[in-house]
């Protein structure tokens, strides 16, 4: 277990020590933020709900959900697919640790880091400058917080997943860029879930997607009750339990048939 | 004429290159198409809850994103300089492009072709025709000709724009994020420019013209009256940002000493 908080710190302190990127990072953020607020406004136009969402409760969804995509984002995927192009893959697979938990510790300790620096700094800014409602209710930023922790499980499964189909593709930059955009519609980062029609809801309710971002924007904005909020945590928890599945039977073969390309 | 030829050498080698690895090739389409399709999806399920943006309906905001995909795509294909500081300047490849006997952008263009890209341009008229049917627009026959020009201008903004961000690098060591920063800026220009503030509808407008990319020359074919001096505006301002561009690269490129090796 040491080496493993040993790697969290690590990485922590490896960010940190380029954190000027991050700066324009925030900026960033914010920019896409404000492009979604002046949209969401024009959309909303003169209604004062839509789909049990006020503009204040949409303007605070969807900055607390890009906020919390600083956490639960990572490019493990991408990571993966090239330490296994390179052949690097190799040299971790003899290191006693797991290398898919170590992967998973790296990327939490990424995630902590722009949680710290990145988000929270973030959240004030905009704070100031769009009008979103803060809750001081220490419950729901408990519940948002068990969250935001088990959408970054969910988000960092299905990286290693598509990370892991390396070993059987060789290349899979396309895929990697399919899952990102699927992502982002699909988790309710750009739109909220209750947006879709009710057959797309039906068919995304037996997706992962919605626990990645969708479930802890609406803890968060309140636009679930206590009693679907703790129904949602469940049905994330549900989702990093079945994922964990498919990642140990695709690894037992991966390792199996490995190809180290060069290296 | 040299120039014409050398583009033609290099096409042929990229189609060659490309059609080796055709799997790939084939993944990179599909996945355009996929984020295509997405934004597309956005707009769709965002008219499922108003009828009006702004005055603009679903169809009209429909075809300024087929519009915005052929400028976009165009620029895409031709201007591939996204991560010009680490590939030229980092590892000092603009030596090498610097003793080459054509101009140096040129040189890097041609290098960074990527025309697969220019498929985006495709699904982007695709789209434009499908609004347009909806909207009972009718084809003049001057319009194919404005078109081609709008594009030019389009494509012109961006690789100006970007071209500007590129020439950064020559004055600045330190690695920046600023392109992708751009690259959600531009988002901005695909939208009508009414819903913004009148900041950010100014930026757009003078400071970093996206919206020359998108909502302007597309309101001319929508017929909207009130855009038309913008729109005839876009191929002037496409060709201003771009010999900007230039010619800051040719001060850029005066000053750069590599990076050594």
């Amino acid at each position: 277990m040491d080496k493993y908080l040993e790697m969290i710190r690590i990485r922590f302190l490896m960010m940190l020590a380029y954190r000027t990127n991050y700066y324009t990072g925030i900026l960033i953020y914010s920019i896409n933020i404000g492009a979604y607020y002046f949209l969401w406004k024009a959309i909303y136009g003169a209604k004062t709900d839509i789909q049990g969402l006020s503009i204040a409760q949409m303007t605070t969804y969807v900055a607390i959900s890009w906020m919390a995509r600083a956490f639960y984002f990572n490019n493990l995927d991408r990571e993966m697919a090239m330490e296994i192009k390179e052949g690097k893959v190799a040299v971790e697979l003899i290191r006693p640790y797991n290398y898919l938990g170590m992967k998973t510790m790296q990327a939490f300790g990424e995630g902590i880091f722009r949680l710290f620096f990145f988000s929270l700094p973030g959240l004030i800014i905009v704070y100031f400058v769009f009008p979103i409602q803060f809750t001081w209710d220490l419950g729901v930023w408990g519940l948002f917080a068990i969250s935001i922790l088990l959408s970054f499980f969910i988000n960092t499964e299905l990286n290693l997943l598509t990370g892991i189909t390396t070993f059987f593709l060789y290349n899979n930059t396309g895929l990697i860029r399919a899952k990102r955009v699927v992502i982002d519609l699909f988790s309710g980062l750009i739109l909220p879930m209750s947006f879709f029609p009710g057959w797309a809801q039906e068919i995304m309710k037996f997706l992962p997607f919605q626990g990645i971002s969708y479930i802890p924007s609406m803890i968060y904005t309140e636009g679930f009750t206590h009693q679907q909020a703790i129904a949602a945590l469940g049905q994330q928890f549900l989702w990093v339990v079945i994922l964990y599945l498919p990642i140990l039977w695709l690894w037992s073969i991966a390792k199996k048939q490995l190809v180290i390309q060069g290296g | 004429m040299f120039y014409v030829s050398m583009f033609f050498q290099y096409l042929s080698q990229y189609i060659k290159t490309r059609l080796q690895y055709r799997t790939d090739l084939f993944v990179e389409f599909f996945s355009d198409l996929l984020s295509q399709a997405i934004n597309l999806i956005f707009i769709l399920v965002v008219f499922g809850h108003t009828d009006l943006l702004s005055g603009w309906s679903r169809d009209e905001i429909i075809f300024i994103y087929g519009f915005f995909l052929v400028p976009f795509a165009v620029f895409s294909a031709f201007f591939n300089i996204w991560d010009f500081n680490e590939r030229y300047i980092v590892k000092g490849e603009l030596d090498r492009i610097l003793t080459r006997p054509i101009h140096s952008l040129f040189q890097i263009i041609l290098e960074r072709l990527e025309l697969e890209s220019l498929l985006g341009g495709i699904t982007g008229i695709a789209v434009m025709l499908y609004a347009g049917s909806r909207l009972g627009l009718t084809i003049e026959w001057y319009e194919p000709i404005l078109f081609i020009v709008f594009v030019i201008g389009g494509a012109l903004v961006y690789g100006g724009i970007f071209i500007m961000l590129a020439c950064i690098s020559f004055w600045a060591d330190a690695r920046t994020s600023l392109m992708p920063m751009m690259y959600n800026i531009s988002n901005y220009g695909r939208y009508p420019v009414n819903i913004y503030n009148k900041l950010i509808r100014f930026v757009l407008t003078w400071i970093l013209p996206f919206a020359f990319a998108g909502v302007y020359p597309a309101a001319f074919f929508l017929e909207k009256k009130e855009w038309y001096w913008y729109s005839f505006l876009t191929p002037l301002i496409g060709i201003i940002f771009f010999v900007l561009s230039v010619m800051l690269w040719n001060q850029g490129v005066k000053k750069y000493r590599g990076a050594g090796n």
